[in-house]
């Protein structure tokens, strides 16, 4: 994009222009994702629990609620406790939106479509994703109230163990692909369904509900939310949080819900490569088969349609976890560790070991090979 | 009118690392020391990133970041009460971290000025990511023994020439040595019940002891 505005502006304006572009892209993305899954939660919160959820404000489905829950979250009053620690107070709530904002610089929205092309995009994305945490502990811990500090220690705890079993699952189809390049792992996934890493192998199959299983622990979500636990530490480390900065945490959370299901897409289920090959059809991707190459324009088009493709799959998986969320009962946090240390990380570990020995025993892939096109 | 954008943002990160490092020595705050670090190391792998080092950018996120952030939980927050939360330095302390400071810090600006390659003017760092070559790749190959760099110069020379050794012993040796010491620590830093069936009330007043945030 530097080289498109360089055509007429000097280097530097261009340079700035092109990042200012990807920021406000991926911000716009994280924003507005928040803004729809705050309505999506409270839409399908009632629908579970046998209720409508908004209906009244803009029309018929509330779907302007999320608007008038921003209003009011910035017309709220901000406190801060006489006991906090006022900087670390203040800072808290950017320092976790940071991190989990981060996270889209490496993502890939569609072949090529991605702000920092890294060779080590997984890695990065797992070591920047581990990071919100910080914010929630510092948060909690400023706080100065024992509501909060037990929430960031309940986090603490819980984070640092689910980051294992999440690395080891998101290891294995790097491993099966060969690469950590994000845009290369979903380019090999192109064709129909079953060219998807899911499906390469049975162990693979497995990974990906362990996966997602951590991925939702990691992300402090139901039935996994010991941190903000209402109906025993009040709201845990948000607890003495109001108004704007309490939105900030709220955003950051449903930020990094959206980031590691889209991670899971990319890994998992194809990321912009949909079940049946529509976008090879109709000419708008290249195709590895018979050396086929798009327009510019006609791959602009095949790529917008793999970023819906993609962003469809990672919605689909938040509202899993809005599912679970609103079926499932919280866990003790006992029973949290005891999923993580005695289930989680012996699964992902005979995964990893199934997944080498498969692909040592069948390299071409028994019956679905990486990359088979088709 | 042209910005070296290169330049720029190694000075700010430069300035950023150095700034957080400068304020976790004059804070007093333990906690807030904590976050400073984890700040002043934040801007590291900035630093890391710019020169294209992506794959160390990473690590140093992940380990001394994340790992920093074990501590101040685990050996900060936990441990730190009263006196410990707000530690003042005494006038000794500064002149003897003053004197070590100075002295590596001259022996690190003696290391630095004499390499002539670095202060070469006509020396421009590669600064465009899509110009930098993969670096994961060569690191694992690496440790297992297969030096990319070196591998079209030894093509005729035996498998394991000189250089060509792998990192893989001497790293699985130290990371088992870890998970000894880490074991060990454990062993010893554990809580000790005694081993006669009581009445639950002893066990309970063990558990309240080493709960945290009382």
């Amino acid at each position: 994009m530097a080289d498109f505005f360089a055509i007429w502006l000097p280097d530097w304006l261009a340079l700035s222009l092109a990042a200012l572009v990807h920021v406000t892209l991926i911000l716009a993305l994280a924003l507005t994702a928040a803004a729809a899954f705050t309505w999506a939660e409270r839409k399908v919160a009632g629908r579970i629990q046998d209720r409508l959820g908004p209906t009244r404000v803009g029309g018929r489905f509330g779907w302007l609620q999320a608007v008038a829950d921003g209003l009011k979250l910035v017309s709220k009053e901000d406190i801060i406790p006489k006991d906090a620690d006022p900087l670390l107070f203040r800072a808290a709530p950017y320092v976790s939106f940071c991190a989990s904002f981060c996270v889209y610089v490496a993502m890939p929205f569609a072949n090529g479509w991605v702000a920092l092309h890294l060779d080590t995009a997984v890695f990065f994305i797992l070591a920047v994703a581990g990071l919100e945490v910080l914010g929630v502990i510092l948060g909690g811990y400023a706080s100065g109230s024992k509501w909060s500090l037990f929430g960031a220690m309940r986090e603490a705890a819980q984070v640092v163990s689910y980051e294992v079993p999440l690395a080891l699952c998101a290891v294995i189809p790097v491993m099966v692909a060969g690469t950590m390049d994000l845009v290369a792992i979903g380019n090999m996934q192109s064709g129909w369904a079953w060219n998807w890493l899911i499906f390469h192998n049975p162990f693979l199959f497995a990974t990906f509900f362990i996966y997602f299983t951590c991925a939702v622990a990691s992300v402090n979500r139901a039935p996994f939310d010991l941190p903000e636990a209402e109906s025993e530490l009040v709201a845990g480390f948000l607890t003495e949080y109001s108004g704007f900065r309490w939105s900030v945490f709220f955003m950051a959370e449903y930020a990094s819900m959206f980031a590691v299901s889209m991670l899971a897409s990319i890994l998992f289920l194809g990321g912009w490569n949909g079940p049946a090959p529509i976008s090879l059809w109709l000419g708008l991707a290249p195709d590895p088969a018979t050396g086929y190459e798009p327009h510019a324009l006609l791959a602009y088009v095949g790529n917008f349609l793999g970023m819906v493709n993609i962003l469809t799959k990672a919605t689909l998986g938040v509202l899993v976890m809005m599912w679970a969320r609103w079926t499932l009962p919280r866990l003790r946090i006992d029973q949290v560790m005891t999923m993580c240390l005695k289930y989680c990380i012996p699964l992902a570990a005979a995964m990893f070991v199934g997944a080498m020995a498969y692909t040592y025993a069948f390299p071409a892939g028994l019956i679905f090979r990486v990359g088979g096109g088709g | 009118m042209g910005i070296d954008f290169h330049t720029l943002f190694f000075y700010l990160l430069a300035i950023l690392a150095s700034g957080f490092a400068l304020a976790v020595v004059l804070s007093n705050n333990i906690v807030r020391m904590a976050f400073y670090l984890v700040a002043s190391l934040g801007a590291v792998a900035g630093l890391f990133f710019l020169a294209g080092a992506d794959f160390v950018g990473a690590l140093q996120l992940m380990i001394y970041v994340g790992g920093t952030l074990v501590l101040l939980i685990f050996g900060v927050m936990l441990t730190a009460r009263g006196p410990l939360v707000n530690m003042g330095t005494s006038p000794a302390q500064w002149a003897m971290v003053g004197l070590i400071g100075a002295s590596l810090l001259a022996v690190l600006l003696y290391a630095a000025f004499s390499v002539g390659r670095w202060t070469d003017p006509g020396r421009i760092a590669p600064c465009r990511p899509d110009l930098m070559a993969p670096t994961s790749t060569p690191i694992g190959l690496g440790l297992l023994g297969v030096r990319v760099d070196r591998l079209d110069a030894d093509r005729a020379a035996p498998a394991l020439s000189e250089g060509m050794s792998g990192y893989l012993l001497p790293f699985e040796i130290v990371s088992v040595h870890l998970v000894v010491v880490l074991i060990g620590a454990a062993y010893l830093a554990r809580a000790r019940r005694r081993a006669t069936i009581g009445p639950a009330p002893a066990n309970r007043a063990t558990a309240t002891d080493s709960s945290p945030g009382d």
